[in-house]
């Protein structure tokens, strides 16, 4: 099995050069003929539901896996952060960050990653001790002090609870921000891709069926002008159609009484 | 207002578990009843052979044990034959940890290992050690050495099952996880595949403690000039069921000591775990 050959720096700063890549196992066929090509700094979305082929496609993104056919570039510091944290139980939170880093100051810069996901208080936390968010937190700044240039998300906060996923989603988009690597994020969930990406992609049965630009400003927020226009075709693309109005908004699972005076984003002005 | 009806209903349940707790730490409190049963057996006991229902040819009085107990300890000899069992116990627990220890890595680690090692010692293992004593005898002669050897030759399956087991079911996920950190196999071996087979590693030494104890006892028996073993079948040529019970409570009382030992080594080694972290809290 060989990596992905690492790319050097090119004029047109591709963090990821897909090619014609089909991987079969046996005689089903993940990804066939996929095609794929995410600029430096560029946040994307890979949408699909179970089975499209998502998680091959970031397993040979990750160099965990190599292509039947087709090639795959990608930039030596690449990082991924699981759906699970994947922390090592017996290391805590710091010892976690900075495990493998080879620089003598290894310490000093975990405790600084660890510090931007705000997390400076749970240094020496066992990961038995950390919440969900936590632990994915420290999972986050285990990637970002390898100061990746591509960052591959699989579906990191699907295990998480509502309000603790709407704080990543906005941790997720300021340390974007903060260190511009290229994105690519995984996941199920349409609002998730539209509050994040810049581009939207739909793999199904291992093939790219389609790709959605989002130009919608930033900082996002749900159902704001153009929002649900997007959403609407993202939907479509995925195949999901008839989608009645208010499977839109309440993401928040509030009691009746109070979800009429309070909208989400007023929940998440509250919550930053 | 439904509010206020629905928390008074959550302080009536709130009101549940404070009542078991209150149950619970009744019964903790009286966690003496259960010394009770054994105590009385034991009165049975003194009972019985005072009025002559036991005779001392069968089962010595516990006053006479504790009597000959005291004696032993006054006289030195106890020391002297326990610290020889000791010391074979060690000598053969530390070639089986060696042993097994070592096997279990090369195993583990190497599919190679696996294909050369594994086969053969499942294969041995299901050999009953004591089986091996004749065996042993002739090769070995009756000294320090086959004593040893049984023991290291019991105390290295557990461990080596145990270990192997332990670096075979670390989480494939985690490994994943290091590939992508870019860990060296070196690193990957000490800071994930290690740490992750000691649960299961400690749970071998468990095994392999208590084995180690059973076998010293049948190859004391056998030829032997001292230690524990000696000691009581020395005791049983002369029908001293008093001397007997003595070295059993030795045994009994080494069993527990071991398995106080493995508990505080778990919460030392293992302290990162749910249940102990909860603990230190």
């Amino acid at each position: 099995m060989t990596a992905p050959t690492a790319i050097p720096p090119t004029p047109n700063q591709h963090a990821i050069a897909v090619r014609a890549v089909t991987r079969r196992f046996g005689s089903t066929t993940a990804l066939d003929g996929v095609e794929l090509s995410i600029r430096a700094g560029e946040f994307v979305a890979l949408l699909g539901r179970s089975g499209s082929g998502k998680s091959t496609l970031l397993r040979l993104l990750a160099g965990l896996d190599a292509p039947t056919t087709g090639e795959v570039r990608v930039p030596q510091r690449r990082m991924v952060v699981f759906q699970e944290p994947r922390l090592l139980p017996w290391k805590t939170a710091i010892q976690n960050v900075a495990l493998g880093l080879a620089q003598d100051n290894s310490r000093e810069r975990a405790r600084s990653a660890l510090a931007e996901v705000g997390l400076d208080h749970r240094l020496d936390a066992y990961p038995a001790t950390l919440s969900g968010g936590e632990a994915q937190r420290t999972a986050l700044a285990r990637a970002l002090v390898r100061d990746p240039e591509l960052l591959l998300l699989d579906e990191p906060f699907a295990a998480l609870d509502a309000l603790t996923r709407i704080r990543m989603h906005r941790l997720v988009e300021a340390l974007w921000v903060r260190h511009s690597p290229a994105v690519l994020l995984i996941t199920h969930d349409v609002d998730e891709a539209l509050l994040l990406a810049d581009r939207a992609l739909v793999l199904d049965k291992g093939r790219m069926v389609a790709e959605l630009q989002i130009d919608l400003p930033r900082p996002r927020e749900l159902g704001q002008p153009g929002f649900l226009g997007l959403r609407k075709r993202l939907l479509a693309a995925i195949g999901v159609q008839d989608v009645p109005q208010q499977d839109v908004a309440p993401v928040l699972h509030l009691p009746p009484s109070e979800s009429k005076a309070t909208t989400v984003p007023a929940l998440l002005r509250q919550l930053a | 207002m439904p509010e206020l009806s629905d928390l008074s209903q959550s302080h009536a349940i709130a009101a549940g578990p404070a009542s078991h707790d209150r149950v619970f730490r009744g019964r903790a409190s009286h966690g003496w009843l259960r010394a009770l049963s054994p105590l009385l057996l034991i009165v049975l006991w003194q009972i019985g052979s005072s009025t002559g229902v036991i005779s001392s040819r069968t089962l010595a009085a516990p006053s006479q044990v504790l009597v000959s107990f005291g004696s032993l300890v006054a006289s030195g000899e106890l020391q002297h034959h326990l610290l020889i069992s000791l010391g074979r116990a060690a000598k053969g627990l530390a070639f089986a940890l060696l042993l097994g220890g070592g096997l279990a890595l090369i195993a583990g680690l190497s599919k190679a290992g696996e294909y050369v090692i594994d086969a053969p010692v499942q294969m041995f293992r299901t050999l009953p050690v004591v089986a091996l004593v004749p065996l042993f005898i002739i090769w070995f002669g009756i000294g320090e050495f086959p004593k040893i050897a049984l023991v290291t030759v019991a105390a290295t399956f557990p461990i080596y099952l145990a270990l192997y087991a332990g670096i075979r079911g670390v989480d494939a996920k985690l490994i994943e996880l290091a590939r992508v950190l870019g860990l060296s196999r070196g690193s990957l071996i000490r800071n994930v595949i290690l740490p992750g087979a000691l649960p299961m590693a400690l749970v071998g030494l468990r095994y392999s403690l208590g084995i180690s104890l059973v076998i010293l006892v049948v190859a004391e028996q056998v030829n032997a000039t001292s230690g524990i073993g000696y000691l009581i079948s020395d005791a049983r040529d002369f029908m001293r069921t008093d001397v007997i019970v003595v070295g059993l409570l030795v045994y009994a009382l080494l069993g527990l000591t071991v398995d106080v030992l493995v508990r505080w080594l778990e919460r030392r080694l293992l302290a990162w775990r749910a249940s102990f972290v909860g603990a230190a809290t």
